[in-house]
């Protein structure tokens, strides 16, 4: 009952937050937060009950125990539809990032003057219970379900509280990844149906679709089907363009949410249900996804570099990091998987602090516009030394997260397409460029004395001492991550065999 | 045998002698409430007849009419409907002009060809209710004296109707003329006797074309669509919800049943044609309506784009090794279809039904998307139920409407219609464009410069009760939807 409580409790607690709103204008955001806190330390406080040396055990699909967790419940037996939720290493890093990411959200709006404070954290939290349940579902009915339901309190984030471009960016928002879900529901019942065509029993179980039977061509298309759906919402390129409106125009801590979060739902998607579920349609893709994934990178840098908008500079830059995503679940061996994870995660505590920088600097500035920014460090220190840390996190300095995962990435990709290799390994340098230039524009130079800007409270110190802290310790030892990961590695390696290994192995790398 | 007859027919006849009671009522004394009191207890004894009526399954009654499943199923989506739309009447034409006894006649009667169609097997019940239906629904959208739209909406679908009629009936002509018989099981025979003479299969061919061609008049599927935007504004809000799903219902039903009865899914070219129809109105109801500021003249070609849909259902049955399982997604299509347009119409009928003090004049109709600006703000309530319509025709899922969509991409992959189903995405896709804006203006702040509407001030109890029997159908019936799959699993033609 532990995971689908993880889920009620965040449904739950939204209904409360928009109810305690009668009581005072203040209370929703509290509510809100104490609700996302409750959650997370009921989920790490359940861990302990589960041996640890589960935690090393390789997740079989036959077999609920070898995962740290699963619940099942019939729902729909007329098409074999269930409430399925497990939890093996890789959801549960996904999961805490979703937890830990969702009160920095929460504390990023506490601020900001927001009309009808209670309704807005309650799509907060809506969000992300159908986060935590994309990264739970393991019937692929259910996943479809929590996929799209996410999206309607991300579009009312977008449409009742974004700024001056919303209704075009939250229409485009929606139509985008609806568009892309509709196909990947094609592609999910097509599975179902041949499964049930070749058994004679229903079934959307992520188990039971796994070793369906297909020829070619059918699985060529089943792929595309969920691989444009995933790669729509990582964003990969040419995918990519509903990205930068929706981050400009979002609230902050619908940007925070976006950026940090709902991006990371299909870069699982791929590494959950593209890859396996069809292994060799999606082998043979590999080289056009990486294509796509280099593309990105490159294309995302140049963009971003040309940006004047503070937001739409990160978005572009999310656009690039994520092309990293993509190489390396098509890179598909062991080293660049974990530096896949581990840029999921990396980059969602960056660009989370770098959108909440970029939210203060609109509430205090009420503009994005870095041309009329200039000499912010002055006035506000505590900001701009926090920028600079992330601006280099972001930029991929070493010993920080970010670096660790690209260069995870890298490696893993050199043992499979070398020259590639070259190409995306540039992106590290057009990082360097965009982020030093957007610090440069924002925070040196001569301050303009006629403004008065309040720098960084205590309570945004400790978001981002807690972003700070999370980056430092997986630069520094990322381990405990990659011990945490490495088991669903193998299991997917038991399904797909994993691409140019040459014993290489992650222990080795450190 | 006669007792049995007539406990199959219980709920036509429940509904007769109600009509007939409520003549009397009014050639005696005028008086609305008792009319409307009178209507509604009707709607809810013929619902409660139709439990008897369930344990005489199936039975034919005369050549012309059956009891099946498959009737009471559609006849109980036909009453709820006719219930609904009386509790919406009540309080729309409570403040407006004129006698309001014989609408509340009128629309026992339209249901009452309603049930008519979808117990009928053969053409001339099929026809007497089709009839019933129309006549009476010419009447209704004419209903408010003044104001010329509805005149001129009614005007116009009476004389398209009419035209459509005969079509119909002279299809029907032809066909007796090469098969002699008017049943739906005895064309369904004839046809299947592959000795019959080309002159004959000529006869049919036309007939069918033509009977599909008044039929796809009536159900407003392309090319035969243009009056619906037309009379979907004209006729008052409550009609608009009954001519959009008791008519659209019960006519698709009555189709599938000659459809299947008839066994036209073996005539290839007639598949093509439907199949043709079909993405044309799909695609043609989803691109007119991204332009629409009106939301009746939205929901109109929102209409065109869902019966577009259900049209797979009826393509795909020759496809199907199990063929049952189209009915049962082209039930639960109907279901979703019906449940979420009695929402958005009755949210439009609801923001009409008080309109004396408002800018927009005493007989005014509230139907303009800048009329609903705000809306979440002014009467989070309805904006809630207006919302979950518009998610559900865009089949988001935990509604019953993406159940629905479901249940046609199931059976569209099971058929392997590919181009049905290309042009279910693509016009899915489009949907979403025009249904989010109509909940973006809900969701906007309201501003000075809107115009000042006067919402009721308070909901009477008629109002709320529609929305919570709404609200949770749409709702319940997405999230669980096991019951309804395993009945209509049952609901055989």
């Amino acid at each position: 009952m532990i995971l689908p409580n993880l889920i009620l409790v965040l449904l739950v607690g939204g209904a409360l937050a928009w109810w305690s709103e009668r009581f005072d204008s203040s209370w929703p955001r509290l509510v809100a937060l104490l609700v996302v806190l409750a959650d997370l330390s009921y989920l790490l406080s359940s861990l302990t009950t589960v041996p640890l040396e589960n935690f090393a055990l390789v997740p079989v699909a036959a077999d609920p125990a070898s995962w740290l967790m699963s619940y099942q419940l019939n729902w729909i037996p007329r098409f074999g539809i269930r409430f399925e939720l497990a939890m093996d290493g890789l959801s549960l890093v996904l999961i805490v990032l979703t937890l830990v990411l969702g009160a920095i959200a929460i504390v990023s709006s506490w601020t900001e003057d927001n009309q009808r404070q209670g309704f807005f954290q309650a799509n907060i939290l809506w969000t992300l219970a159908g986060v935590v349940g994309v990264f739970l579902a393991m019937d692929l009915f259910l996943f479809f379900l929590f996929w799209e339901v996410m999206l309607v309190p991300m579009y009312l984030l977008i449409a009742i509280w974004g700024h001056e471009g919303k209704a075009h960016a939250s229409m485009k928002f929606f139509i985008f990844t609806q568009f892309s879900g509709l196909l990947m529901l094609v592609a999910i019942v097509v599975l179902a149906i041949l499964q049930q065509q070749a058994s004679g029993i229903w079934s959307f179980s992520y188990f039971d679709l796994l070793n369906t039977s297909m020829d070619s061509t059918v699985a060529g298309w089943l792929m595309l089907g969920f691989f444009i759906a995933f790669v729509v919402k990582l964003p990969g390129f040419p995918f990519h363009t509903w990205l930068p409106d929706a981050h400009t125009q979002a609230p902050t801590a619908g940007s925070v949410i976006l950026a940090g979060i709902l991006l990371k739902t299909g870069a699982y998607g791929l590494i959950r249900f593209t890859v396996p579920l069809f292994p060799e349609a999606a082998l043979e893709f590999a080289p056009i996804a990486m294509m796509l994934g280099v593309a990105g990178i490159i294309y995302g840098a140049v963009l971003a570099f040309g940006q004047s908008d503070f937001k739409r500079l990160v978005a572009y830059s999310s656009v690039s990091h994520m092309g990293f995503v993509l190489l390396g679940v098509f890179a598909w061996n062991a080293l660049a998987l974990q530096g896949a994870v581990m840029q999921m995660v990396a980059h969602g505590f960056s660009t989370a602090a770098l959108f909440m920088i970029a939210g203060a600097l609109q509430q205090r500035m009420h503009t994005r516009d870095m041309n009329q920014m200039g000499g912010l460090w002055q006035q506000m220190p505590r900001m701009g030394a926090v920028a600079l840390f992330f601006v280099l996190a972001s930029l991929g300095m070493p010993g920080l997260g970010n670096f660790v995962a690209e260069f995870l990435v890298l490696l893993g990709l050199f043992q499979v397409n070398p020259w590639m290799t070259v190409v995306a390994a540039l992106g590290l340098i057009t990082a360097a460029i965009y982020s030093l230039i957007m610090m440069q524009r924002a925070f040196y130079g001569k301050p303009d004395d006629s403004r008065r800007l309040t720098d960084f409270g205590s309570l945004e110190m400790t978001a981002m001492a807690v972003m700070i802290i999370a980056l430092v310790w997986l630069g520094m030892y990322p381990q405990p991550v990659l011990d945490l990961v490495q088991p669903v590695i193998d299991s997917l390696a038991v399904e797909v065999p994993l691409v140019a290994e040459r014993g290489v192995s992650v222990g080795a790398v450190q | 045998m006669m007792a049995a007859a007539s406990q199959a027919l219980l709920a036509p006849l429940v509904l007769s002698v109600a009509s007939l009671a409520l003549m009397m009522q009014i050639a005696f004394r005028r008086h609305s409430y008792t009319s409307w009191v009178i209507t509604c207890l009707t709607l809810v004894l013929s619902m409660v007849a139709l439990v008897p009526m369930s344990k005489l399954v199936p039975l034919q009654v005369t050549p012309l009419l059956i009891s099946d499943q498959y009737s009471l199923f559609f006849s109980l989506l036909i009453l709820f409907a006719t219930l609904i739309t009386a509790l919406l009447a009540k309080d729309y034409l409570q403040h407006r002009a004129g006698e309001n006894e014989e609408f509340y006649l009128l629309l026992l009667l339209s249901s009452l060809g309603g049930l008519i169609l979808v117990s009928a097997t053969h053409l001339a019940s099929f026809l007497l209710g089709l009839e019933l239906l129309g006549v009476a629904l010419y009447a209704l959208i004419a209903y408010p004296e003044r104001g010329h739209l509805p005149l001129e909406a009614a005007i116009k679908y009476l004389i398209l109707s009419g035209a459509a009629s005969g079509i119909l009936l002279f299809g029907f002509a032809l066909i007796y003329a090469a098969l002699g018989t008017l049943s739906f099981v005895g064309i369904g025979q004839q046809l299947t006797q592959l000795e019959l003479a080309a002159d004959r299969q000529l006869l049919v061919l036309i007939g069918t074309s033509m009977v599909f061609t008044g039929i796809g008049f009536k159900l407003s599927l392309v090319p035969f669509h243009m009056w619906t935007p037309d009379v979907y504004h004209g006729a008052p809000s409550p009609v608009t919800g009954f001519l959009s799903t008791v008519s659209k219902g019960a006519i698709f039903a009555a189709l599938m049943r000659l459809f299947i009865d008839a066994q036209l899914y073996h005539y290839q070219g007639l598949m093509i044609a439907l199949s043709v129809i079909a993405i044309a109105s799909m695609l043609a109801g989803n691109l007119l309506a991204l332009q629409q500021s009106n939301l009746k003249r939205l929901l109109a070609y929102s209409s065109i784009a869902h019966l577009g849909y259900l049209i797979i259902a009826l393509v795909v049955y020759g496809a199907l090794r199990q063929p049952q399982m189209a009915v049962e997604a082209a039930g639960f299509y109907i279901t979703a279809y019906i449940v979420t347009s009695l929402a958005a119409f009755a949210l439009l009928s609801m923001l009409s039904s008080d309109v004396r003090d408002s800018v927009l004049g005493n007989d005014a109709e509230v139907d303009d998307i800048d009329h609903i600006r705000g809306l979440f703000w002014r009467q989070p309530i309805l904006a809630l139920m207006l919302t979950i319509a518009m998610l559900s025709l865009a089949g988001i899922p935990l509604t019953i409407g993406f159940i629905g969509k479901f249940y046609l991409f199931a059976v569209g992959i099971k058929g392997s219609l590919w181009w049905l189903l290309a042009a279910l995405v693509i016009g899915s896709g489009i949907g979403i464009y025009y249904y989010l804006r109509v909940v973006f203006a809900m969701s906007m702040k309201p501003q000075d410069s809107d115009q000042v509407l006067v919402v009721p001030a308070k909901l009477t109890l008629a109002a709320k009760l529609v929305i919570c029997i709404l609200i949770f159908t749409m709702l319940y019936l997405g999230v669980l939807p096991q019951p309804l799959m395993e009945y209509l699993g049952t609901v055989t033609v």
